[in-house]
């Protein structure tokens, strides 16, 4: 037992790596996509389907097998890091997209009018409101995420899974079992992963304020 | 540094292992996935309690494990399957467990008034569900489960794991060999990227085909 | 010099051109106010005088500087024009003491506690101190559009343009904003109001201006375009507008 939960400790430390990774890029090409211009823009959009539309596995290979290649070792952990967050960036890139898009034209006509100039309204209005409209569909991509870890697997990181593979090559009738106290464990992750995220979506409520409207 | 048209060969063998597990398990999974919903909605309190336990343990755990779990683990308990059997299983339990939700979701979403208004003409439940609730959410639920085919696409790549030669597993196999990572991944990254593509594109064909005007599927592909 | 000169203004969206040179000019002081039916142009002439519509052709001078200019410095020149929306547009992810506040703190750089004391007295203005903790959804229509007003003020403008402040409230709560409106036209603020409140334009305006398809068909004062207008249009419209209101031209 003690194993496994040294390896969802890994899963976990990996979990928030590729997230922030994910969060940062995921930010940047969102605002490019919706504020870019055109070029930009539809950069933004080919790297968001690209990155989405390859399944995790051959990015994972890409990335720690690939360097191999040219003679450089890339350690497990960040290949996975990075494989796994530039995916997770372009799924974040749409939610936050959404979300940007799905705030009224007003707020930024109001901010202009004030006299911010562009950045500083996008900065001080649309993204603080934009952050909370993103919060339900980041949740989805935390739980999505959190089981996708097990993944770096198949590039020989320390995780969970692996290490329940090392206690069934030791002990093969307690194979199932592992597997078992595997899958609980990330039952636990992924529920107190989204009590946490709602929690903090109702700490950051607006009053009076729904997801859909925009305060007239 | 180039790549040798002779793998195409293997990659394209893998390449139909690859639909044909996908299209197994989404077969599969819609028809499990449908059993789960109606169990979940119209089922009574125990029935509605075991579906929906099914289903958050599907969804709340991952697929590699789940699929590790069927193939090693249920050796162990005596239980043991061939690699294709072991991936459609976890492939199609899991996606069950995913299109259950989306197909209680739309079922929900359909009006209530349509049960009562199917109630008064005569229907039994059964044929008020039959004729009336499902139809509506079959057409409310297809882009959630278009999504999930694409989503199976990609993530049956975790069969190679357990020895299957679907594209990555042929991939896998070729690169073992010559260690040409980059030039054979990139390709299986092509593959992937057109057969989304393709498949995306018929799909949203087949959406327009069977859309009721004026009844909106609150998703219009983005 | 006017405060605002406003020269041969012409937009087109598409094919459709809205605003088929219009000029006009306001003076220190003055409250003008513009009517016409609707889709006439007469949002977009306003959205045009502050930029937020660039205009096709035409220019639009405050104060001695071009607004209009390529390199005229348009943040600025916007903070001395305030602007009130139809549908209020406040900033939801605030309290309504933060949306008047934030114009000062960042884009006139002023310190928080100058700032808040500010934006506090704007609230009180407008009579709604009480209401500064509160987030634009816990506020009806009538309330978000004063706040919005106080947001307006609380940059010290010049001027202030008002695009149909009222049309989007429940009719007992126009009186709360027109209210704030004739006070504020009392105390010598400047101001451009598009409206169709016929009481309001024939109380406080100095000059009304009619629009129609684009162009200015007829301005003057109100007791001349009510009583004796010499463009029949004007008289047929406003004729059904007062109709419409019950009152008697």
């Amino acid at each position: 037992m003690p194993i496994l939960l040294r390896g969802i400790a890994i899963n976990i430390e990996l979990l928030f790596a590729l997230l922030a990774v994910g969060l940062l890029v995921g930010t940047v090409v969102a605002l490019l996509q919706v504020y870019g211009g055109r070029v930009l823009g539809t950069v933004a959009a080919g790297y968001a389907w690209v990155f989405r539309g390859i399944p995790a596995m051959v990015l994972l290979f890409l990335f720690y097998f690939g360097p191999s290649q040219f003679g450089l070792d890339v350690p497990p952990f960040l290949a996975a890091t990075l494989a796994l967050g530039f995916r997770s960036s372009a799924y974040q890139s749409q939610i936050f997209r959404g979300a940007l898009q799905a705030i009224p034209q007003g707020q930024m006509m109001a901010a202009r009018s004030l006299g911010m100039s562009r950045v500083r309204a996008i900065v001080s209005i649309i993204i603080p409101q934009a952050l909370r409209l993103s919060l339900a569909g980041w949740s989805n991509e935390f739980s999505s995420v959190a089981k996708d870890t097990t993944l770096a697997y198949v590039v020989g990181l320390n995780e969970v899974l692996r290490q329940a593979r090392i206690i069934q090559d030791r002990h093969y009738d307690l194979a199932m079992l592992a597997y078992i106290a595997v899958a609980l464990l990330f039952l636990i992750l992924t529920y107190s992963g989204n009590f946490g995220l709602g929690a903090l979506e109702r700490r950051l409520r607006i009053p009076g304020l729904s997801a859909r409207e925009g305060g007239g | 540094m180039g790549f040798d048209p002779a793998w195409l060969g293997p990659l394209g063998r893998g390449l139909i292992l690859t639909l044909e597990i996908t299209a197994t398990c989404i077969v599969v999974g819609i028809v499990f996935g449908i059993i789960l919903a109606l169990g979940r909605v119209y089922g009574g309190r125990a029935v509605s309690i075991l579906c929906s336990l099914y289903i958050q343990f599907f969804r709340g755990t991952p697929l590699l494990v789940q699929l590790l779990m069927i193939y090693y683990g249920l050796p162990s308990w005596g239980i043991t399957l061939s690699p294709f059997l072991s991936g459609i299983l976890a492939l199609g339990l899991n996606t069950a467990a995913y299109q259950a939700e989306y197909l209680r979701g739309a079922i929900q979403a359909v009006e209530a008034g349509q049960l009562l208004a199917a109630r008064s003409v005569g229907m039994t439940k059964l044929q008020a569900i039959r004729h009336i609730i499902l139809p509506q959410a079959f057409r409310l639920v297809i882009p959630s489960w278009s999504n999930e085919l694409i989503l199976m696409l990609k993530y049956s790549s975790i069969v190679f794991s357990v020895t299957l030669l679907d594209l990555m597993g042929a991939a896998k196999r070729i690169v073992s060999a010559n260690f040409a990572y980059t030039q054979v991944f990139l390709v299986v990254a092509a593959f992937y990227l057109a057969l989304v593509f393709i498949i995306t594109q018929l799909l949203r064909l087949l959406e327009r085909r069977v859309r009721i005007p004026g009844l909106g599927t609150n998703a219009e592909r983005p | 010099m006017s405060l605002l000169q406003v020269e041969n203004i012409h937009k087109r969206y598409g094919k459709e051109e809205v605003l088929k040179g219009v000029s006009f000019a306001l003076e220190r002081g003055e409250t003008k106010v513009v009517i016409g039916p609707s889709g006439t142009g007469k949002s977009t002439l306003l959205r045009c005088i502050n930029r937020l519509t660039p205009p096709d052709e035409g220019r639009v001078w405050l104060d001695g500087s071009e607004v209009t200019a390529h390199r005229a410095e348009i943040n600025e020149l916007r903070t001395q024009i305030g602007f009130v929306f139809q549908h209020f547009n406040l900033f939801s992810h605030l309290t309504a003491l933060a949306n008047v506040r934030i114009g000062p703190v960042r884009v006139k750089h002023m310190k928080k506690d100058s700032a808040t004391r500010l934006a506090m007295e704007e609230l009180e203005r407008v009579g709604l101190g009480d209401k500064a903790n509160a987030y634009p959804a816990q506020l009806s229509g009538g309330q978000q559009q004063r706040v919005s007003i106080a947001r307006a003020l609380a940059m010290s403008p010049k001027l202030i343009l008002f695009d149909e402040p009222t049309s989007a409230l429940d009719p007992e709560l126009i009186g709360e904003v027109l209210y704030v409106m004739i006070d504020l036209a009392k105390s010598g603020m400047t101001m451009l109001v598009v409206t169709h409140e016929m009481g309001f334009a024939r109380s406080v305006a100095d000059e009304i201006i009619f629009m129609e398809h684009g162009v200015i068909v007829e301005q003057g004062k109100p007791q001349q375009m009510f009583c004796a207008p010499c463009h029949p249009r004007t008289g047929e419209f406003l004729n059904k507008i007062s109709e419409l209101y019950g009152e008697t031209a």
